[in-house]
């Protein structure tokens, strides 16, 4: 029984080659592994290897031969009949699946926060605290929680968040790592595939540079390139965005770079209160998440209502105050000076809305297009680069889905398109502030 | 500044005067007894493995030449007696492996179903991965084989991840993960040897040293060539085995293993080996001779090596046959599997993003 030889594709983009040499002839025995040609491509000449043994039947297209197209048969083996197994002359065209149209599954309702029971005890907290309270009380909730990073344990925190974990959970689950974090970074996403519920710390996301591919390719992926098979619940936080006088590599904001990433839950709050209810569903989530905390925010004390679980759903903005004039879309930090220009403007006339976006990805885009609806006029306010932002991607969703209903362009408050400068002057002048999203609000409300 | 919960002391003033720094002690212990004592049928098995895996692969290029699989393909052929050798060390569904986008022989060594691999590297809904991965990307959580990973060297800091979960969970078992002497480069696996040893991970890294990165001789692209020695840094343990002979790597395992399983941390072990095929299936292969191919195939093959070892123990060249040609029917099986299955349901696009909604 003849098994046919066929012009293989030697590369992922061959389609024809030149037969540039046959090293074997008609009657001769080969085996498994035994070069039979030399086939050259657009790019190389590669060797064609005998998978079968047998004896060379005929060679049907003579060496010098050009063009030729792959899936030609070019020679025949005669081999045992074992060899002549189905398989040996599979059919070159893959079963046709029609190109069905197909569209992502609509956007679920998200869950609306829990309402907080009337005569509920409110406190005082800093951001700071919000953020340990809600690891310590997820490591107290699942022992498979544990806390890494630089500083994380004997120094209590290189910014104090994770202040007391050590005492409370020893270092078996607060554990210090030396300064490598492409290294640990992979470690947290391998002890999260083994079934752990790592929070790897960064001291800052202008680290998690080094460990970026870890993020995205090891943790944000697998569960995609798996089939769904691989968990990867693992949280990556850290302070983002600009601190305060400490220079260009130190000041980046990454929410748009992690947000543009399928695979990836990106978080970034502003208050206590979402801080602590989003890193307990941080911790909680079967995904991979980015919490990007804000160094200048952590002091800041917040109202908290004192429940025994305080968790908050992801994916859900929050409308930080009620306006009916213009909407101020933001996030983070960005949330404080929002909401300080709308006090500025509601003494000149101008009611504006401030929605915290919360999550970054998944987007709430329907809380973005409601507010849009209500007042017809929106400004986004983003303390991070203007190209390619998320004030970019709002701008792109009023386009696409609010366009009927905008009475004015979207306009957008970033910082200034440079590195962020040393000198205090420049970095004042680098970064947004209230009066700048006041002047836009009053462009786009026409006053 | 002494560490919590660390029981090491501080730095020697120098190796010479550390009595603990013994790390000649696993290589010596392998040295004295370089080549495990099978029995026949455990010969017998892991001969039909690594002719499994031979044969599989073969297949593959050959749908790979008919198109039937696309974009990269890495090969194992002739690298077989380590997966082999290694996994029969361990134990299944307790040990965790780990690897990069060379995966195919070391998924059928863990005795996972030639069929649903075949069919991931044609792009099939019934492949391992959904045919969502390829070949670069394939997994088994109940086979604990964790990947299956594309980007180099990054499956050395994940599979030492693996090995903290072991140890966290106390559940006795260990990670073997492996990685080419061209990963053997990349600064993460450093990091990664550094904390596996600080922390006394239970872990095995193996490089798989088959003497190419792509198309770079390792002479070209390392400084240290004996790769082994490269954990010295980190108090690592290395050991240099012959990796074309199945029965050498299965004995330099149990040394490696035992050393692991009673927690005095990781070892690094180096296999040399050698690929026949390309890097991948579009390698001109103009960076080596064709004689330096041929030579290792005629005297270092290790499934000719068993052979010969089994039909000088008395196994008959008729029952050789007969599982060679159960090998065949196999691998043709899968190979009729991954053509005939269908391909994804277009639904599939947007599944497995994310495994919760919002």
């Amino acid at each position: 029984m003849a098994i046919e030889l066929k012009m293989p594709a030697l590369s992922p983009t061959m389609e024809e080659g030149t037969l540039a040499k046959w090293l074997v002839k008609a009657g001769d025995t080969v085996k498994s592994g035994d070069i039979l040609a030399e086939i050259e491509t657009d790019k190389a000449t590669m060797e064609f290897e005998s998978i079968d043994e047998g004896v060379i039947g005929a060679i049907l297209v003579p060496e010098g031969t050009e063009g030729v197209k792959v899936g030609t048969v070019i020679a025949t083996i005669s081999g045992e009949g074992e060899d002549a197994a189905p398989a040996a002359a599979p059919k070159v065209e893959a079963p046709a699946t029609a190109p069905a149209a197909t569209a992502p599954p609509p956007a679920q309702p998200r869950a609306e926060d829990p309402a907080v029971p009337a005569g509920t005890n409110m406190k005082t907290s800093t951001v700071r605290e919000a953020l340990r309270d809600a690891m310590a009380e997820e490591m107290r909730r699942d022992e498979r929680v544990f806390v890494m990073g630089e500083e994380v344990a004997q120094y209590q925190g290189a910014y104090k968040v994770t202040q007391g974990l050590l005492d409370e959970f020893g270092p078996k689950r607060v554990i210090d790592t030396p300064i490598t974090e492409y290294g640990f970074a992979g470690i947290g996403v391998g002890a999260a595939m083994g079934g752990l519920r790592p929070i790897v710390e960064f001291m800052t996301f202008n680290f998690a540079m080094q460990a970026i591919d870890h993020v995205i390719n090891s943790a944000a992926k697998t569960n995609y390139m798996s089939g769904g098979q691989m968990r990867c619940p693992v949280v990556f936080r850290g302070p983002n965005a600009a601190a305060s006088r400490v220079g260009a590599q130190h000041s980046q904001n990454y929410g748009p770079w992690y947000a543009s990433v399928p695979g990836l839950i990106v978080i970034a709050p502003y208050d206590a209160a979402d801080a602590k209810g989003l890193l307990k569903a941080a911790i909680r989530s079967d995904d991979p998440v980015v919490f990007l905390e804000n160094e200048l925010v952590y002091g800041r004390s917040f109202e908290l209502p004192e429940l025994d679980d305080h968790v908050l759903p992801i994916g859900k903005a929050r409308i930080m105050r009620e306006g009916s004039d213009v909407t101020i879309v933001s996030y983070s930090i960005g949330v404080g000076l929002a909401l300080e220009a709308a006090e500025t403007l509601a003494g000149e006339g101008i009611e504006a809305e401030v929605l915290d976006l919360r999550t970054l990805r998944p987007l709430d885009r329907e809380a973005v297009l409601a507010s849009l609806a209500k007042t017809n006029r929106l400004v986004i306010a983003e303390e991070g680069w203007p190209v390619c932002s998320i004030a970019s991607e709002i701008m792109a969703i009023c386009m696409e889905d609010g366009f009927d209903h905008l009475d004015a362009p979207v306009l957008r408050v970033c910082d200034e398109d440079v590195p962020l400068p040393y000198a205090a002057n420049l970095e004042k002048a680098a970064i947004i502030d209230a009066p700048r999203i006041v002047a836009a609000v009053k462009k786009v409300c026409y006053r | 500044m002494a560490k919590s919960g660390s029981s090491r002391k501080a730095p020697a003033k120098a190796a010479a005067d550390d009595e603990t720094f013994a790390l000649r002690s696993l290589q010596e212990a392998h040295e004295a007894n370089p080549r495990y004592a099978a029995s026949d049928d455990e010969l017998l098995k892991f001969y039909e493995q690594m002719l499994l895996i031979r044969r599989f692969e073969e297949k593959a290029g050959q749908l790979y030449g008919l198109g039937l699989i696309g974009g990269f393909c890495h090969l194992y052929i002739g690298q077989e007696a380590v997966a082999v050798g290694l996994q029969s060390a361990l134990e299944e569904g307790k040990d965790s492996v780990i690897t990069g986008y060379r995966d195919h022989g070391h998924m059928l060594a863990y005795g996972i179903d030639p069929k649903v691999i075949m069919a991931e590297l044609t792009g099939r809904g019934a492949g391992i991965s959904k045919g969502k991965g390829g070949s670069m990307h394939m997994f088994s959580t109940e086979h604990k084989f964790y990947g299956g990973h594309g980007i180099v060297g990054a499956q050395v800091p994940l599979g030492a991840g693996l090995a903290f979960a072991h140890r966290y969970n106390e559940d006795g078992g260990l990670c073997m993960a492996y990685f080419g002497d061209g990963a053997a480069n990349q600064g993460q696996v450093y990091e990664a040897f550094n904390m596996a040893a600080l922390w006394n991970l239970p872990v095995i890294f193996v490089v798989e040293n088959n003497g190419y990165a792509m198309g770079t001789a390792v002479t070209r692209g390392s400084a240290e060539t004996h790769f082994h020695r490269r954990g010295t840094a980190f108090r690592i343990p290395g050991m240099s085995v012959n990796g074309m002979d199945v029965l050498e790597v299965r004995a330099a395992a149990e040394v490696a293993v035992a050393h692991v399983r009673s927690g005095r941390g990781p070892v690094l072990m180096e296999l040399q080996t050698y690929r026949y095929r390309g890097h991948s299936m579009s390698d001109p292969a103009k960076y080596r001779t064709r004689e330096e191919v041929q030579e290792m195939r005629d005297n270092r093959d290790p499934i000719d090596g068993a052979k010969a070892e089994l039909l000088k123990r008395g196994v008959t060249e008729e029952r050789l046959k007969e599982i060679e040609k159960q090998i065949r029917s196999k691998v043709n099986e899968a190979a009729d599997f991954a053509e005939n299955s269908p391909e994804p349901e277009m639904t599939e696009l947007y599944t497995d993003v994310l495994v919760e909604s919002y």
